[in-house]
């Protein structure tokens, strides 16, 4: 028992960050039907722009003489550079997709790969090969609960996670903005003729899924500080597929499916070797969606969107 | 008539020169460097460059090399291989051909060492590396030596330590099932912990693949499993966070490493968690005593900095060199001769003290040697622990 409780609460740390990368896919996917493949690098690179601020942050306390609490460094990096970050995907969106709307859709898809590609080797050129290790703002606490090890860094990550996801879900749902995202999702051509600045909102929803891929780097960081410019890869792809899995621009799909890929990646290596820890994991996901081919909440294209 | 003497002159002084500088050749011992002097790996070529520089100071001030009471003056031949596998190839091919070396240290990468060794062998030179651990560099070639230990002899040298420091009886595993190093060396201490302790001793035989982050499934499996001890060969980037992770799933355990440790980053990176763990390597420079610490301190005035594994390793190269050409029983002049009796003395070498650790040839070109086995100290330095041997 002790056991799978400890699977469980490590599976919960795991699938937060696929869901948090996820809700950028899923977001883009519903208003552009196209899948931002420099995603996966956007997390890397808010990850490293937490580096820079909280060291930042941790000068600036120490020149200015302000002794600011740990914590409360790691709360404003989180912000400034969830607010950096969404430039990036901005500028992203700016250069590497709006000149290619109209362009045929395989385009596009590549122009993600490249800026993929320019962002990792950017980084390299940069910084260098070497390893960047994210600095240890909150101390770890490691909390026995009857033979369940839980630390405060994986309770804050999984609740941070499940914040954010919310908050999203609130914005698509309750705000004008949302309303005209949800707008465009339902169909992209109507809506400017509604008085919905297009471009405006196609940079928003970059902004927003750029945001949220920043405070998974982050919290990234913070569970495994060990950061290299290729780190965003293969989270991009298995975080692709949990956006695939949750359905069609759905958030709560979106989420769900990152906690059920971290779900089934922990508990096939509890259960199987870990050698085919992958193999199996995606094996069981191909049959999830051979069964339901539109994911959990997608439904076929003409029906409504649920966003 | 007149011409045709002073052709006969010319070619008579020709060849008297010819044959006397022949003759001080022979008197003269030639040995190659072939090092990485510049390219990828400067720093592996300059610390060969020093520490070779260094024995030869020795020689020289002892009046040459002494070898069955006579004294012979000593030349090294420097050839820079610009960590390259083809110019490793051309500095062999020159210095055996065209210098006439009696023996040549290096290259040091396995990558120029093991084309490198091909030449050598070749020409029937004896050669030593003082630090490719890649097997292929000497294998089949009964005139390429080294002064390391190979890879996978880390894995019983680890299961033996930990089974006389600590009594354990049950070891764990994790490794990287898609890089080389580690998965060579996880089934070698796999191996050699379960001809100590039995089957099943091995209590759980982890792995992931490379780039993973996330260990808390494989580590959870660990901690259960009842495992005394943890063994990882991984990279220092990847130890930082098995290493952390486990800490945070409650493992209290010794957790163990391999040569692949011993970088400035691993500390860095894994910062308190890592002090008071363990991993073998070739040599360590922080708490060396003996003749070790002579060496480090001579380095150090001379050149400014703490010398490395491959300065030391090159250092014990030149050491073994001296002693197959002594113990030849003397040097006939014919090179041809020479270099097949120095190979045949390397291979007879036994307990050899180098300051890396005794090292014994026994037929093949690898020397059965002890490894050294470091803690991380409270002060994350890497400190002599004691050295260990299979």
């Amino acid at each position: 028992m002790a056991v799978f409780l400890q699977n469980l609460v490590n599976a919960l740390q795991w699938g937060s960050f696929y869901a948090l990368i996820a809700l950028g896919y899923s977001m883009v996917y519903s208003i552009l039907m196209l899948f931002n493949f420099a995603h996966g690098d956007i997390f890397m690179v808010g990850s490293y722009i937490g580096v820079g601020v909280s060291m930042a942050l941790i000068a600036l306390s120490a020149w200015g003489n302000v002794v600011l609490p740990n914590w409360l460094i790691l709360v404003l990096t989180i912000l400034f550079s969830m607010f950096l970050t969404s430039f990036v995907g901005m500028i992203v969106e700016r250069v590497g997709y709006r000149p290619l709307r109209n362009a045929p859709r395989a385009s596009a898809a590549i122009t993600g790969l490249m800026i993929g590609i320019i962002l990792e080797t950017g980084n390299l050129a940069l910084l260098g090969a070497r390893r960047v290790s994210f600095p240890s703002l909150i101390a770890t606490a490691t909390y026995d609960l009857g033979g369940v090890f839980v630390t405060n860094k994986k309770i804050m990550i999984v609740l941070v996670s499940l914040l954010l996801a919310l908050a999203l879900h609130q914005f698509v749902r309750r705000t004008k903005w949302g309303m005209a995202i949800r707008a465009m999702a339902f169909d992209f051509s109507v809506v400017p003729l509604m008085g919905v600045p297009l471009n405006r909102m196609i940079a928003l929803t970059f902004a927003l899924g750029s945001a949220l891929a920043a405070a998974a780097g982050i919290l990234f960081g913070v569970a495994y500080p060990v950061l290299d410019p290729y780190m965003g890869i293969l989270f991009g792809w298995k975080a692709f597929v949990a956006a695939i899995l949750g359905g069609r621009g759905s958030i709560m799909g979106a989420t769900l499916a990152g906690f059920l890929l971290g779900f089934t990646e922990i508990f096939v290596a509890m259960i199987f070797p870990s050698t085919l820890r992958d193999l199996i994991a995606y094996s069981i996901i191909l049959l999830i969606l051979t069964v339901r081919p539109h994911g959990f909440f997608g439904e076929p294209y003409s029906a409504r969107l649920r966003l | 008539m007149r011409t045709r003497s002073w052709v006969a002159v010319c070619v008579l002084a020709g060849g008297l020169a010819f044959f006397l500088s022949g003759t001080v050749q022979a008197q003269t011992i030639k040995i190659g460097i072939n090092a990485e002097l510049t390219g990828d790996i400067p720093k592996v070529g300059e610390g060969t460059k020093y520490a070779a520089q260094m024995w030869l100071d020795d020689v020289r001030a002892a009046g040459g090399l002494a070898v069955k009471g006579k004294k012979y003056p000593v030349e090294l031949i420097l050839e820079d291989n610009e960590s390259k596998a083809e110019s490793a190839v051309k500095a062999a091919t020159k210095m055996i051909t065209e210098d006439g070396v009696l023996v040549m240290v290096g290259p040091q990468a396995s990558k120029q060492a093991v084309p490198a060794g091909g030449i050598a062998n070749n020409y029937k030179t004896p050669m030593i590396t003082p630090w490719s651990t890649n097997p292929d560099s000497t294998k089949n070639r009964p005139y390429v030596f080294r002064a390391c230990f190979l890879d996978p002899f880390q894995g019983p040298v680890l299961a033996n330590f930990i089974t006389s420091e600590f009594k354990f009886k049950k070891a764990a595993v994790l490794y990287d099932v898609a890089s080389d190093y580690p998965k060579g060396l996880a089934e070698f201490f796999k191996k050699a912990w379960e001809g100590l302790h039995g089957p099943g001793s091995v209590v759980a035989y982890e792995s992931f693949t490379t780039k993973d982050t996330d260990f808390s499934s494989q580590l959870t499996k660990i901690k259960n499993s009842g495992a005394q001890v943890l063994f990882t060969p991984q990279y220092y980037n990847e130890v930082a966070l098995i290493v952390q992770q486990a800490h945070q799933l409650g493992w209290k355990n010794p957790i163990v490493g391999s040569d692949s440790w011993g970088s400035a980053e691993t500390v860095k990176l894994c910062g308190k968690d890592c002090y008071g763990l363990f991993f073998s390597t070739h040599y360590a420079a922080a708490g060396a005593t003996g003749a070790t610490k002579a060496f480090i301190d001579r380095y150090k005035a001379k050149y400014g900095y703490v010398p490395d594994d491959v300065a030391a390793l090159t250092w014990d190269a030149m050491h073994l060199v001296q002693k197959a050409i002594q113990d030849t029983g003397g040097l006939t002049g014919d090179l041809k001769k020479d270099r097949e009796n120095v190979r045949a003395a390397m291979g007879r070498i036994k307990k050899f003290k180098g300051i890396t650790g005794e090292m014994t040839f026994s037929g093949g070109g690898d020397p059965s040697k002890c490894a050294v086995i470091v803690r991380i100290s409270d002060k994350g330095q890497f400190e002599f622990y004691k050295s260990a041997c299979p």
